[in-house]
């Protein structure tokens, strides 16, 4: 953290006003973020644009009632103000005049801070993204159309608490996205990938713009000429990087521990059990660098941590916040997240994913008699309460004799969260992790998703044509 | 209240050169409260502000925004827009409005009544959101969390080619998320209801829908694959119209994106079918005076009598097609340019209610909530797959429930299947309105 947003001693008269009125424990989120933002479409640079977002989020908590305000006036007077506001909840009077005294902690970050955005031209952003548009288009003459965006942000926090805690964090995200349309005899399709990871402009050195281009181009042109997907349950084979939104989905956000103490997930009470296969062992870990979920501390100020979630198939642990760890007596898992200083923090996960197992991931294919190479899934949906899950094949093709064949159209994949997980029965040995957006409760935050090569022996496949 | 419209102006009047600049300046005041077993798990309350500056020079569009709406930052937006401006690709077509000389209707949006409700009545409506649930059926074995959410919302737009306007909204809304148990089974069901003010708000319809939803689960199977026509309900019917609308926007249209490019005339749906989009209707959640442009909105008519008849655009697809804005400028606040998008879809109603519907379906599935739409449908290929819940229609009647399928088709193959149309339009959040639409000839994927 370099140099403070608000100074210490605002933020503990801050804090002192907010407890006024009875409150348990406050809570202040300072946050400063600058974001730029590039799109090239149809062939020209359409728009650039950057953005300035500052601002203070305050939280009062007494017993299970959480107040909260936020403003972009970081003075102290509009600080006080909102620590008001938010105090307002907690009205039966109470301890009287509390004064917070902060001991500042910080935490060395999992990824140095590099090649800062605003050092580098707008210029060379731009033409990262012309480079994309001739790759993709000079990929294969079936593709009509291109699109490309870049995008990096700086945002920097200083999270102080009525427990004592100042702390924050400096980060840097870049992410291009470059998304093609092939149009063929059958009609027209489409095919995205994208690169994002909490680095600054030597992301392009991790991988190139044009190997980005190039395998959004290829996965639109794959799918020319693909049948529709087959209708019912079939044996699915995920290949590596692409499928971990899956355990995202299927039982990452049951292991959420507001779920969890609210009794609204199929794991509530669950620590100990065989959940899933024994070959599955999952990890969610915040330490990361550079993953697109990763993080110095989480937005309550407790450093990003390695958790195993489930092991050998056994369930070993929830994820916490802090104000949910709190109550509950506990420590916090470096789970608490939250889009910005206008957002309560809530359960979030950071870099969700399986790790490797002992299996060749060309033999899962070749012991495949008939099934589903998905090569690309999209985005996922769960419903913790009953477990049931869905999540979307961008790229995917038959598997008939132990080969994969013809290219299928998209459609979604629906499943029991425990049902697949107990009906992994390959984990390869190779390994990948992809970016995502998580949207909990209508709250976008970066996430990671990993997984290796691995078989689910049922899953139903939501195409048209008869399986 | 701060003076919108005149920092606006100020920002757009600094114009030089050849140079177009728009401010578009936004403010609001928020609340939400969330309930949970009769409490104030939290209560949110905020107000905030923010300019987003577009910049033309010389055929190159520059933007910027910045989270405050003081002088310094309004300056700082408008420099950092110039700069941006010098690196786009020149375009002879990217100019700002102007005045088309349509007058905006009368709409009046905003209700005081909103702005005077005091908090303490806001926490009562989601603590009897709560409590209706819970007693609505003794299987209802949680409310997971009951919601109370209101804004009231001003903007302005000017620009020196000589758009000025100022726009201002009241909305208010409640939503429950309901668990039923029976034995080892769970079963989750969601309601809502919105409105202007508080008094407009059912709150025992959004009760009762939660408790209809997730009791009618319980024991609900994963059913064999089959064929069938779809029953959709009202949320979801608001859904596929929204996925339509991306396919009608001008911009997918012009730029070879769109399954309908260059099909004005033709028969795309079923002959029953007339689709408009209108934000002149104040019973529309969506409506609006004007556009994210500031140009008069206006209805649109997009599909006749199973005819399409015309897309939507912002001004710069309206040129680049050969025509001009129809007032569809929509923008995701101040921190984003325009671009063409509905506010207010709706299918003209039929003749029949829900009920009327399933009684003259043989083989058919009621779908009552989906999962993964931006996963499972690709509005360029038209392939569409979701996640579905749902009862069983069987001779008639509503059968069994049944959960973990797909349903799937493509969008153009929907349009044509089309074989009911509901009489029970509800007026929903967001840019689709929702009534009972019948589907022919989906795939279920089950077991």
């Amino acid at each position: 953290m370099s140099g403070h947003i608000v100074e210490q001693d605002v933020l503990e008269r801050v804090l002192g006003t907010a407890l006024r009125t009875g409150g348990e424990f406050a809570e202040v989120f300072v946050e400063e973020r600058t974001s730029s933002g590039i799109s090239l479409d149809d062939r020209k640079v359409e728009e650039l644009s950057s953005g300035q977002d500052r601002g203070a989020g305050i939280r009062v908590v007494v017993r299970e009632t959480t107040g909260f305000a936020h403003t972009s006036d970081l003075s102290e007077q509009g600080l006080l103000h909102a620590a008001e506001v938010a105090s307002a909840v907690a009205r039966e009077g109470g301890s009287g005049s509390r004064t917070v005294a902060l001991d500042e902690r910080r935490f060395a970050p999992p990824q140095p801070l590099v090649a800062k955005h605003h050092e580098v031209t707008k210029a060379a952003k731009v033409e990262l993204l012309e480079r994309a548009d001739d790759t993709a288009r000079s990929n294969s003459s079936a593709i009509v159309q291109v699109t490309a965006g870049y995008g990096d942000s700086r945002r920097r926090t200083q999270i102080a608490n009525s427990d004592g805690l100042l702390t924050g964090e400096e980060s840097l995200r870049t992410r291009l996205g470059v998304r093609c349309v092939a149009a063929g005899d059958g009609g027209m399709q489409t095919g995205y990938e994208t690169l994002a990871l909490t680095l600054g402009f030597e992301l392009f050195e991790r991988r190139s713009v044009e190997e980005v281009a190039e395998a959004a181009a290829r996965r639109a042109v794959s799918k020319l000429g693909a049948r529709p997907a087959p209708s019912g349950i079939l044996p699915v084979v995920l290949r590596r990087g692409s499928g971990g939104v899956l355990f995202h989905e299927a039982c990452g956000h049951g292991l959420e521990a507001d779920h969890i103490v609210k009794n609204t997930s199929v794991y509530t009470d669950r620590l100990g059990d065989l959940v899933a296969s024994p070959l599955v062992t999952l990890v969610d870990d915040g330490t990361v660098g550079p993953q697109w979920g990763c993080m110095t501390v989480d937005d309550e100020g407790h450093p990003a941590q390695r958790n195993v979630l489930i092991r050998d198939g056994i369930l070993t642990e929830y994820m916490w916040d802090y104000m949910r760890a709190r109550r509950e007596g506990r420590q916090t898992s470096g789970n608490g997240r939250r889009e910005s200083f206008r957002h309560l923090p809530m359960v979030r996960m950071t870099n969700t994913f399986l790790l490797p197992g002992q299996d060749d991931p060309d033999e899962i294919v070749a012991q495949t008699e008939r099934g589903i190479f998905v090569a690309h899934l999209g985005g996922g949906q769960v419903n913790t309460a009953t477990g049931d899950f869905t999540f979307g094949m961008t790229e995917a093709y038959l598997i008939e004799n132990g080969r994969v064949t013809e290219p299928i159209r998209d459609a979604n994949l629906i499943g029991n969260g425990p049902e697949v997980l107990s009906r992994i029965d390959a984990v390869g040995s190779d390994f990948d992790l992809a970016p995502g957006t998580c949207g909990k409760d209508g709250q976008s935050v970066p996430v990671g998703f990993g997984q290796p090569t691995l078989r689910i022996t049922g899953v139903t496949v939501g195409g048209t044509s008869l399986a | 209240m701060p003076d919108l419209l005149g920092l606006a102006r100020s920002i757009a009047s600094r114009a030089v050169g050849g140079e177009q600049v728009e401010a578009y300046i936004a403010s609001g005041r928020e609340t939400s409260i969330r309930v949970f077993e009769h409490e104030i798990e939290s209560l949110s309350s905020a107000e905030s502000a923010g300019l987003g500056v577009r910049v033309v020079a010389s055929g190159r569009v520059g933007f910027a925004w910045v989270a405050a709406i003081d002088e310094a930052s309004a300056a700082e937006a408008l420099a950092q827009a110039r700069d941006n401006a010098r690196f786009a690709t020149p375009d002879g077509l990217g100019g700002l409005p102007d005045p088309d000389g349509r007058q905006p209707v009368d709409l009046d949006l905003w209700r005081e009544d909103l702005v005077g409700t005091s908090t303490a009545k806001k926490v009562d409506i989601a603590l009897d959101l709560e409590k209706s649930t819970l007693a609505g059926d003794p299987r209802i074995r949680q409310v997971v969390h009951a919601n109370y959410a209101d804004a009231a919302s001003q903007s302005a737009i000017a620009s020196s080619t000589g758009i000025e306007v100022a726009n201002r909204r009241t909305s208010c809304s409640v939503s429950v998320y309901a668990i039923a148990a029976d034995g080892d089974d769970s079963q989750t069901g969601y309601g809502y209801a919105a409105g202007r003010q508080v008094d407009d708000l059912d709150v025992e319809k959004a009760a009762s829908d939660a408790v209809n939803r997730a009791t009618r689960l319980l024991g609900a199977k994963k059913p064999a694959s089959s064929r069938l026509t779809t029953v959709l309900d009202g949320r979801i019917t608001a859904m596929l119209l929204a996925l339509l609308a991306g396919t009608l926007s001008g911009e997918e249209v012009t730029k070879g994106r769109s399954l309908f490019a260059n099909r004005l005339g033709e028969q795309v749906a079923v002959a029953e079918l007339n689709l408009v989009d209108d934000p002149t209707n104040a019973l529309a959640w969506g409506a609006s005076r004007v556009d994210a442009e500031g140009l008069a909105c206006r209805r649109n008519r997009l599909i006749a009598d199973g005819k399409l008849l015309g897309y939507l655009y912002d001004t710069r697809s309206g040129r680049v097609a050969g025509t001009s804005s129809t007032g569809s400028a929509v923008r995701g606040g101040y921190r984003t340019t325009p671009r063409p998008g509905a506010r207010a879809l709706a299918i003209e109603p039929g003749e029949l209610s829900q009920e009327e519907i399933v009684g003259r379906i043989d083989h058919g599935l009621l779908v009552q909530s989906v999962s993964g739409v931006h996963s499972g449908v690709n509005a360029v290929s038209g392939d569409f797959s979701v996640g579905a819940e749902g009862v069983m229609i069987r001779s008639g009647s509503l059968a069994e429930p049944v959960r973990e399928v797909t349903v799937a088709s493509t969008i153009q193959k929907m349009l044509q299947h089309v074989s009911f149309i509901g009489s029970d339009i509800d007026w929903l959040p967001g840019s689709a309105t929702g009534l009972t639409l019948a589907i022919d000839d989906m795939s279920m994927s089950g077991s």
